[in-house]
Formats: C-alpha cells, structure tokens, sequence
C-alpha cells in the first residue's frame, strides 16, 4: 500500500558548509542520511527523520537544519496536521497510535498562570548568597505530636518517628525503567542522586545489582509486572514505591518488546531474553484499597519497618478520595503523577486526553488530607510537568513536599524531546537497550549534567525564597498565601485554593 | 456571621492584617504586684513605634478577689450584641459580677465601644463533659463569631487586657490603669499597614490567661494557619499574632510542651547547627523541626508571650526584630529597644539582647530568668 503520509520535517544541508564527513550518517538511528558516492555527497531520506537534532549538534561545520515540513493541508482548525496524519496512519496500520515523553498539548499547564511573591518594606527578603537558606525535606509519616518526658532538667523523647528519607533538595529523579532507558542513564541516575543527596526511582525494571552500591539513594518501584522484585531488590533502596499508574497512560499497562529485552535487562527483570515484558493495568492483587494495604505491610513486613513505603497513582478525577485512602492504608508516601507525566511508550490517544493536570490534582488531594487531618501522616510527591526551579517552588507552596523530575532529567542528559522513545531507537542513547547506541551517554558525563541541574535550580530556589523573606522550605510548603493566579477562572482559582493577582 | 469579626479586623481581605509595633514586658519574679506607671511610661517611651492605630496592656495579678473565677472583658459594637452576648453568658455560665469597665472620657481615644466586664463560672451541668479552660475557649469563639459585633478580647483567671485604638499611653489613661496593680504588665504599641481603626485589632492578643504581644510580620503565615486550621483553631482575626497565640496554645496548653521546647519548634536552629549538636540534642532538634515543621514561623517577630505565672520573650531564629533583656533584682524587663528600660529602671544588674531563637523566660518564684539554648550553641 502506498503510504499517503507525508514526512513531518525536512532535512535542509548547506552543500557548501558539508564536509561528507558523515558523522550525520553514523549518528542517526533512523537512517535518515545517507553517503552517495557516485555525486560525492551527503543526502537525506525525510521521511525518516524525527526531528531529534543529533546530527544538528554534532555535525562540525553546522550545515543541517531541520525544519517542519512547509507543505500543509489545506488550513482547518478542527482538520489539523495532526488529525489528518493520524487517521492516515491508523487506516495503512489498524493499530494503536504510539508516542513516547509526556502529554504536548498546551491547555493542561497552569504553572505559568500562577505567580510567586516577594518581601516588600514590612518584611525583609534574605540574600541567600549571605544568610543560610533550608532546603532539607523529610519525607515520611510525621506523628499528630510528639511525646516528651522532662527528666533532670533534661528533655527526653518517647515518640519513635516512622523511618524518614532525607533530601537536600526538594527534587527526585522520577522512576524511569531499566528497560526502557539504557543502563548508563541508570548509572548516571543513581549517582547525581548520591552526590546531591536526593533519591533515583528504578521505575518498574528493577536494579541492576552494579548499582546496588548506591541503594541508599534509590527508591525501588514495585509495580504490576513485579519485574526483578526480589528480597535483595526490596532491601536494596531507601524506599519502596508501589506503581498503581503513570500521567502519561492512566490506567494502561505496559509492554517493553522482546527484543528490547537483551541479557542484561533479562537478568535484572528476572525473564528470559527475548521475551516481551507485559505489565498488566492494574495490579493483579489490588482490586480495592484493603488489598493496597496488605501489599503495603507485606512490603513493610519484608524490610522490617524501616523503610517508608510511597504509593504512586495517576492524578485522576477522583485522586482526592483514592488519596485519602492510601494515606489511611498506610502510604507514608504519595505520589502523583499528572497528566503532562512523561513515558516510554503510551498510545498517543490516552496520554492526551486521561488525567488531571497535576496542580489541579496536588491542589486537591493536599486540602483533602488536611479537611481530614491527616496531611501529616503522609508526604506528597508531585510529578508531570516540571520543567523549571519555577515551577518547583510553586508546587511545594500548594502543597507538595517535595518533586519528581523524569523528562527534565532526561533532557539534562541530552534527550530533545523528540516524543518518539518507544522506538527504542533514541540517538541520544537515553531511550534505548541497544549497547552500540547506548555507549553515546558517557555516565561520568551524565552525572555531571544531571548534577549541575540540580545544583542551578536549588541555587534558583534559595534566591525565589529569599525574595519570599522564607529561610527554610518547610515555611514555603503548602503556603498558598505566597502564590496568586493569573487568566484563570473563580473555580480555577478555587480548586488551587489561590487569590487572583491584585487580590 | 462567622465572618463578622474577619471583616472588622480586615475590611480590605487582604491575606492578613500586617503590622509592627513596640512591645515592652515586666514581671515582678516574687510575685510582687506593682503599678502601671514603669510599664506605661516605658511603652510611651517607644512612642516613635506605633502610630496611633492601637495600644494595649495585659496585667497579671489583677483580680486577685476574683482569682478562681474566668474574668471576660467584652467590647460591644452595639447594645444589641452586647445584649446577644450577655444571653449567651447567662446560658453558659454563672455570672458572679457584671459591670461596665471604669473609663476616663477625656483620654485621647477613637471611637470607643461598650466595654463591660463579667466574672464567671462554667455552668456546672453544660461543662461537665469538658475540661473548663475548653468550655471557655468554645463560648468566647461563639460569641466573637455569632453575635454580630461582641468581641471577648480577655478571658483568663486573675489577669485583663485592656487595649484600643490610640497610643499605648492614652489607652492606658482611657482604661484609668492607674488604679490597677499586677506582677507582669505586657505593653503594645501599633503601626498597622491599614486603619481598620477596630479595638479588637490591636494587642495583646488573649485567648483564656495567655496573651501576646508581637511585633513582625510572618512569611510562612500561610501555611501556619493551614496547619492549625488542622487542629480546630479558626483564625478570624487573619493577624500574625493570632496565629501565634493558637500555635502557643496548642503546644503549651493542649501538648503540654514546655517553652524550651516550644522555642525550638516556633523558631527553630538551623540545620547546620543541628548537625553538630551533640547525639541527644541533635536528635530532639531533628525530631522536632520534622514533626512541627509547618509551625515554624519564618521571617521577623519578636513576641513577648504571658500567662499566670511566666512571661516569655522570644524573636525569630535569624533576630529581624529586636527584643532587650534587662535584670534588676526580682524584675525582668523584656523591651523593643534598651532606652525604655534604662528609663524606667537605672543601675540594671544586667541588660543583654538575646540571640535569635532563644526565648528569655521569667518564672515565678524562680527568682531568675531562664535562658535557653545558650549552653548549646556555644
């Protein structure tokens, strides 16, 4: 059948500036160059390319550009590019549209209509460059209150806190799977979060025991294809997280190929090679919240009690309610992932139209658990959609205690977001199980990346707080009174629990 | 209705009541009572910080004839709240003694309402399920939230707190002081941002014996007024200081903290002078700054807090606002600035300003003021 698709983006190459030193043929995964020797020139298949800009940055004398394909369909603001393409491709496939990274649409982000405040004459704002500003959260069940005994003038105390994690920064690397990125990008993972004192999550592919020697700043994923969940697994991390679902496919499982699933990711998946990885919807063990709780105390049961266990949903229309649940199944942690969460494979159609976006969803299920009186029996994590120190601080002051990153991570690292790692095939190396392509991520150099971004945004964060007259996080978190809206509507703003700006 | 007094208090709704004053504290540690003439004059003194918009004083020691029972001063915006209000007073308790407070009309005052004075007992039958300090608690929030303009601003045993808008000197000279004594007088004079020209706005803050006074504006009143809204407290009054006195109240009263712990939680060390404290202390800190993190109350105040028996001095944990100490023989003074003590008491054995964070604490009967953390921090 002849494909009706059009290329989505055009490869344009000054012939005068190309060298034919081929590095864009080596480079990319899609074979979108190609040498022709007979005129002595490099050329392009545009139909192939994904718009993924590896040759762009590598290639030395800057001779490609790519640009979206100028030629449209006829203008039509229901029949757009998109649509048309689409439904061409379901009519020459049959299947499920794919896509890879988060939701792209621009209706569900609410961060830029919201603004931070700053000290003004009756307080004071504190320069971070001179005076100490706290970021270190505890993550974790916190008592009601605590109980003292005054012994010899002394004070001594009786109430044993639940185990607690520590981060100096209020940022998380987001679960990403062994799998579904390669093992350097775990590597490089596991070691920022060492050095800056925050945590990895493995996501749902388990730990390769070569980075076992960084568990104490790894959050190990359960999730419903138990894939390399053993013993050793559990007690390898900080914590543990039970996946009920991810913001980019609420509600969905997951697939990873057979032929994704070379020797190494078998052996820490714990199945055979070659054989497809399928996770189920839901968790075949959990139809209803009393079954959460018995895996959360079997989870707790295997590690001791010394482990905080987080649960991790999908923000959905009804989060605060299935909130409140966890955190009274015993979640010392709750995580929630909105609807801009990224993934390494969804079908297109439910990552853009299933979820809540995650400020709407934050913003509920905290005021939920403090109605109810029991915010402090567990922590918030947010995640979906955070692109900027911005955006962190105004998460944390609706509420969250503290943030996953997973896309900003990956493009610290190098990913352009190009939507298209179910493919396997990233050119960056990121997304990808293929050891020849993975080696493009160098972890030494990952790790650094991914440190110095952490390092830039808590450095932002110390000044936004600064501004604020806020000396420690705790003081920011959950301080709707320092965030205004702008553009929104009055259920909007009530929903966030904020004033409009000028108010 | 429960928005009457937010709206008095805040006309404008904005998202708290700011305003910084003058404070002055002194307690006599032997219990002695004494005049209002050091205390006013010392606070008249600070005059240069308030601007008119409020004065007040609380005096412990007061009603002394009167010691066991709950002394209520209410302010009535019209006879007919103050007609709702005594109804309630009369279902709720025994009312001993009523009568209007004594008042010199010639004092430089705006605008002042009904002020009365009730000594009462919980009603034997209605209280017998609860603790009376919390029976008082629910009926002053009823009354301040359902009578349309009844405002109880004093409601502790052998203590009162007069206050209103004008300066501290002319309130005290409007509620004729003069003629009242007490061991601990804590004074306040105000600068409000806006003019809500509404006597129940200024201080000292009162809910049962405790009082406070406070000078700051807190940054992180947001989420201190989330945490507590947790626990049952409802902050109509949308000021620092209320927020304050709920966190005093709920750890001290209800959690039955002691103040060299409470000091810790409202203004805490910083983390990296936790990380080197000693293995006992580090953990307490720790513990603390993770259960109570949501009432630490970040950016400047100082608050010179009171109840029977203590008056405590304590600023925020970087000291945005000042707080003096002063010691000479039984008495402790706790001032905004050292001139208005030296005023009103020369040849001081020992004055000192206290490092952020570290409350200063006079007791009765331990004849000494109690400071605390010094020993660990350096």
């Amino acid at each position: 059948m002849k494909s009706y698709v059009e290329p989505e983006f055009i490869v344009e190459r000054d012939q005068e500036k190309c060298i034919r030193c081929k590095v864009c043929v080596n480079q990319c995964t899609y074979d979108t160059h190609y040498y022709d020797a007979e005129d002595d020139k490099v050329c392009s298949r545009d139909e192939n390319c994904v718009n993924c800009h590896r040759c762009v940055a590598f290639c030395p004398t800057r001779a490609i550009t790519i640009r979206r394909n100028p030629t449209q369909y006829t203008e039509n603001s229901n029949w757009t590019r998109e649509a048309v393409t689409a439904v061409k491709n379901q009519a020459e496939t049959g299947g499920i549209i794919l896509t890879g990274m988060g939701c792209d649409k621009p209706n569900y982000s609410y961060w830029d209509r919201i603004l931070l405040n700053a000290s003004q004459v009756t307080n004071p704002s504190i320069d971070p460059l001179r005076e100490p500003m706290e970021l270190r959260t505890y993550l974790g069940a916190k008592p009601e209150k605590l109980e003292l005994e005054l012994e010899n003038g002394g004070t001594v105390l009786q109430t044993q806190l639940a185990p607690q994690l520590t981060v100096e920064t209020p940022i998380l690397f987001s679960a990403l799977s062994y799998g579904a990125v390669s093992f350097n990008v775990h590597e490089a993972l596991a070691r920022a979060a060492t050095e800056c004192g925050t945590f990895m999550n493995t996501g749902e592919g388990g730990l390769d025991k070569r980075l076992y020697k960084y568990g104490e700043h790894v959050i190990v994923q359960v999730a419903s294809g138990r894939f390399g969940v053993s013993p050793d697994y559990l007690n390898a991390g900080a914590a543990l997280e039970i996946k009920i679902g991810q913001g980019a496919k609420p509600g969905i499982g997951g697939h990873l190929p057979g032929e994704k699933v070379t020797e190494e990711i078998s052996r820490t998946r714990m199945i055979p090679i070659g054989t497809d990885a399928l996770s189920p919807a839901p968790q075949h063990d959990i139809y209803s919240i009393e079954d959460l709780r018995q895996l959360i105390y079997a989870l707790k049961e295997e590690t001791d009690y010394a482990k905080p266990v987080s649960v991790k949903i999908a923000a959905v229309h009804n989060s605060a309610a299935i909130a409140s649940g966890m955190v009274r199944a015993g979640a010392d942690i709750i995580a929630l992932d909105g609807v801009r969460g990224a993934t390494g494979a969804a079908p297109r159609i439910i990552r853009d139209n299933v979820g809540v976006p995650i400020e709407l969803a934050l913003a509920s299920v905290d005021q939920r658990l403090r109605d109810e009186g029991i915010r402090n029996k567990a922590s918030i994590i947010v995640a979906g959609g955070i692109k900027n120190s911005g955006d962190v601080a105004k998460a944390i002051a609706l509420g969250a205690d503290a943030v996953y990153i997973g896309t900003a991570a990956l493009v610290a690292i190098g990913c352009t977001v190009c939507q298209k790692c179910h493919t396997g095939k990233c050119p960056w190396g990121i997304a990808t199980p293929d050891p020849w392509i993975s080696k493009r991520v160098n972890p030494d150099i990952a790790t650094r990346r991914l440190v110095n971004l952490l390092r830039g945004w808590s450095l932002e964060i110390k000044e936004l707080m600064g501004g604020m007259g806020i000396n420690a996080i705790e003081s920011l978190r959950g301080n709707r009174l320092q965030l205004r809206g702008v553009g929104l509507t009055e259920t909007e703003l009530k929903v966030l629990g904020i004033k409009m700006a000028g108010n | 209705m429960a928005t009457t007094v937010t709206k008095l208090n805040n006309p404008y709704g904005e998202d708290k009541v700011i305003d910084a004053c003058g404070l002055f504290g002194m307690m006599d540690l032997t219990g002695k009572r004494f005049g209002a003439k050091a205390p006013v004059k010392a606070i008249a003194n600070m005059h240069e910080r308030g601007n008119g918009l409020g004065g007040g004083f609380a005096v412990y020691g007061l009603y002394p004839e009167h010691r066991d029972d709950y002394a209520f001063h209410i302010m009535c915006l019209s006879g007919e709240a103050k007609e709702k209000a005594e109804r309630l007073l009369e279902q709720n308790f025994d009312v001993l003694m009523a009568e209007e407070i004594p008042v010199n009309p010639k004092a430089h005052v705006w605008n002042p309402p009904i002020i009365w004075r009730y000594f009462l007992q919980p009603k034997r039958d209605l209280a017998k399920n609860l603790p009376h300090d919390e029976y008082v608690v629910q009926n002053v929030m009823r009354i301040n939230t359902e009578t349309c303009g009844a405002f109880v601003f004093s409601s502790g045993k052998n203590m009162g707190v007069f206050k209103g808008v004008g300066f501290p000197e002319d309130i005290a000279e409007y509620f004729c002081l003069n003629d009242y004594e007490g061991y601990l007088w804590t004074c306040h004079g105000r600068f409000p941002t806006n003019t809500p020209g509404w006597w129940g706005g200024a201080h000292p803050f009162n809910i049962l014996d405790w009082t406070v006074v406070h000078n700051g504006e807190i940054s992180s009143y947001g989420i201190n007024r989330r945490y507590l809204e947790m626990y049952g407290y409802h902050c109509t009054m949308q000021t620092d200081t209320e927020v304050m006195a709920y966190a005093l109240d709920l750890l001290m009263r209800k959690q039955r903290l002691p103040m060299e712990v409470v000091a810790r939680i409202l203004a805490p060390p910083l983390w990296i002078e936790i990380d080197t404290m000693e293995p006992n202390e580090k953990r307490l800190c720790t513990v603390l700054r993770q259960c109570y993190s949501s009432l630490l109350m970040n950016g400047p105040f100082t608050i010179i807090a009171a109840h029977n028996g203590e008056m405590i001095g304590l600023t925020d944990r970087i000291k945005l606002r000042p707080l003096t100490a002063g010691v000479k023989g039984h008495i402790l003074y706790l001032s905004s600035e050292e001139s208005a003590i030296q005023l009103v008491a020369s040849n001081l054995d020992r004055v000192w300003s206290p490092r952020g964070g570290e409350p200063v604490i006079g007791r009765l009967e331990t004849m000494k003021p109690v400071e605390l953390l010094a020993k660990v921090r350096k």
